[in-house]
């Protein structure tokens, strides 16, 4: 399968701007900034890119808590996403939601999730809305590897598979949930063997390579769109950063992120592979790297320019009329 | 107009908004029943029979047995209005309300906030509640001022078949998530109910007898025991007014503190368990607001702090009693400092 040019600038441009946009959030959250909590997706942009690249409109997702990655990946504008996790007018939540509950309705991205395993039945109804409607679209339910042993999940694998619903259940396995090692936490330790336990076909890929994310999310969502229903997809990948920004990690290897930066990070992968297959030239890639910081020191400055919400804002948008 | 049940007055309303509309569809355990089964298709039409019969003229499409997985059908009702339609999912007891919660109070309740205005989410959550019918302690309760707690949330109480009906079918056309308790002792009350679709809004208290001594405020199935206490006080030469608030979220405080204002004297009838139920949030609210109304202590009638046990002596004992209403009403009327 061969990627357009087109399609392979569009892929490192959304990769580059996650990891543009996480990284400057990491600095800026160092300052005192951003209120409240934070969880980075820095280190597995395969998963959001490779995922939402195939879909369009009409298809709908459900994120998690490190859920930056995902509104990139399904669309949402830069802009508003830094004003909301800043808190300030303009955000796309009017800065209600914050960085656990980042959302765009409108573009499919029904939220990141406070709540680990909070997503995958609303993936499961959006689902269900589509193929009652007859829209075509989709819905992916991409949780970590926390909410694979969440009831919530399981419940949705067999609802899923039961009404043959048309889902793509994306389990993004950065091998931590929160300190604990998904090795340890996830019984049987086979994670496809428990989707085909509900008879949902599935597949495991290496996280740190977007060719083999993207294949394979292509192929799953070409059987869900022709009716096969559910299917799943075991992503392995690197969290660079802690569960949230301020942990300390001391949970994990000495040196563990220092050598997945080096040996394995998705994005120098994927340009070695389009340099050294003159798929891309180098300076393409270069000319992506310097918009993309402009990209994110414009949504950073326009964010701490951006005026609180007023203080009206406190009480309405509980009900549409009460 | 003719007389109809509870159970048929529901079944008439969900009815005649799935013809109406065909974004309404429903989910919920043995919605139709028999899925999968080798015998009758729509074998229960729900636990109590309420949406019996609606299988042969919508259909498998429309009408969505569920496994029992109330987290996951009661999110994917969620994620479907998010989606363009409007669920009405059945949460078959809401004593279950424990396996779903995460999916009702932090998902549902708050998509509409959290995303800034931009969610919609006009699902329907019924469920059937209440004390009478010996299910003991894990299917008799009373839990809606768990969901009045909860911002977001729209919480109807229907008080009779007219009011259920009615409510329905503006709960379904809502576009705020709602949910409705539906009193399993009352299933098979009847009264007089329209054939055609009608509706009540959601927030406007109904004020059923009107008298100048005392205001007795009831909620749900406790209705028709205030209204019998109320005839049996005119005897004793006490008048009461009676005011069904229909819902709780939003609750209207505005008819039942003008009330009080004119009678000085109230009793909350409240089934729930008596410690933060929504007879404590009305005697807060008029202590508060009518303070210099009142002429003597407000009365709350609500069963002891205990779960609902399973000996029907105790039981009855558990439930307030029309005695107990004429009693907290007759000793306000006769209240002296």
């Amino acid at each position: 399968m061969q990627l357009s040019r087109d399609e392979l600038k569009d892929a490192y441009a959304k990769m580059r701007t996650i990891r543009e946009f996480e990284e400057r959030v990491h600095k800026e959250f160092a300052t005192g900034k951003i209120p409240g909590f934070v969880h980075l997706y820095a280190g597995e942009e395969t998963s959001a890119v490779g995922v939402c690249m195939h879909l369009g409109d009409a298809d709908h997702i459900t994120s998690t808590h490190r859920g930056h990655g995902h509104c990139i990946g399904k669309g949402c504008d830069i802009g508003g996403m830094m004003k909301e996790i800043f808190g300030r007018q303009g955000g796309l939540c009017k800065g209600k939601g914050g960085s656990m509950h980042i959302a765009d309705v409108g573009k499919g991205m029904l939220g990141a999730n406070g709540i680990v395993g909070g997503g995958p039945p609303l993936a499961c109804g959006a689902a269900l809305a589509a193929k009652q409607r007859g829209t075509g679209g989709i819905a992916v339910a991409f949780f970590g590897d926390g909410a694979f042993n969440q009831g919530t999940t399981l419940e949705s694998l067999n609802f899923a598979s039961v009404h043959q619903l048309p889902v793509f259940f994306v389990l993004e396995d950065n091998g931590y949930a929160e300190s604990t090692s998904s090795d340890w936490s996830i019984g049987g330790h086979d994670p496809v063997l428990r989707a085909r336990g509900f008879g949902i076909p599935g597949r495991h890929v290496d996280g740190h390579d977007f060719f083999a994310v993207h294949r394979a999310a292509k192929e799953a969502i070409e059987r869900i769109r022709a009716g096969e229903g559910p299917q799943f997809l075991h992503i392995e990948l690197t969290r660079y950063y802690g569960h949230f920004e301020g942990d300390a990690m001391t949970y994990r290897p000495p040196g563990e992120v220092a050598q997945a930066r080096s040996l394995y990070d998705c994005l120098a992968f994927f340009r070695a592979r389009v340099t050294s297959g003159s798929l891309l030239d180098a300076a393409i890639l270069d000319e992506i790297d310097d918009e993309t910081v402009k990209l994110i020191d414009k949504a950073v400055a326009d964010a701490k320019a951006a005026p609180p919400p007023a203080a009206a804002e406190l009480t309405t948008d509980v009900y549409d009329s009460y | 107009m003719s007389k109809k049940s509870f159970r048929q007055a529901l079944n008439e309303a969900m009815r005649q908004e799935m013809e109406r509309d065909p974004s309404v569809i429903l989910l919920g355990e043995d919605i139709a029943g028999g899925m999968g089964a080798g015998g009758e298709q729509d074998a229960w039409g729900d636990v109590l029979g309420a949406s019996k019969g609606l299988l042969a003229k919508f259909g498998r499409e429309r009408i969505y047995d569920t496994p029992i997985s109330e987290s996951a059908f009661i999110g994917a009702a969620a994620g479907a209005a998010i989606n363009g339609l409007r669920p009405v999912a059945q949460l078959m007891f809401v004593d279950f309300f424990g396996v779903c919660g995460d999916q009702i109070f932090n998902q549902i309740a708050k998509f509409r906030y959290m995303f800034g205005g931009k969610a919609t989410t006009p699902v329907v959550i019924r469920t059937l509640f209440g004390a009478g019918t010996r299910a003991a302690s894990q299917h008799s309760q009373c839990l809606y001022p768990v969901f009045a707690h909860f911002p977001g949330l729209k919480v109807v109480i229907p008080s009779s078949p007219y009011e259920a009906k009615g409510l329905m079918i503006q709960s379904i056309q809502d576009d705020d998530p709602v949910i409705f308790f539906e009193h399993k002792a009352m299933y098979d009350d009847t009264e007089e109910v329209p054939d055609e679709p009608y509706t009540i809004p959601l927030g406007k208290a109904k004020v059923i007898r009107e008298g100048a001594d005392v205001t007795i405020v009831a909620i749900g199935r406790m209705v028709q025991l205030a209204v019998k206490a109320a005839e049996s006080l005119e005897k004793d030469g006490i008048h009461c007014t009676v005011i069904d608030p229909r819902t709780v979220s939003p609750l209207d405080m505005d008819t039942i503190l003008a009330s009080v204002r004119q009678t000085g004297r109230l009793v909350v009838v409240d089934e729930a368990s008596p410690r933060c139920n929504i007879a404590t949030d009305i005697a807060a609210q008029v202590a508060q607001q009518a303070f210099e109304a009142l002429k003597a202590p407000i009365r709350m009638v609500s069963p002891p702090h205990a779960p609902v046990p399973f000996a029907p002596e105790l039981e009855d004992l558990y439930i307030p009693s029309r005695a107990r209403i004429q009693a907290a009403a007759t000793e306000v009327a006769r209240y002296t400092a």
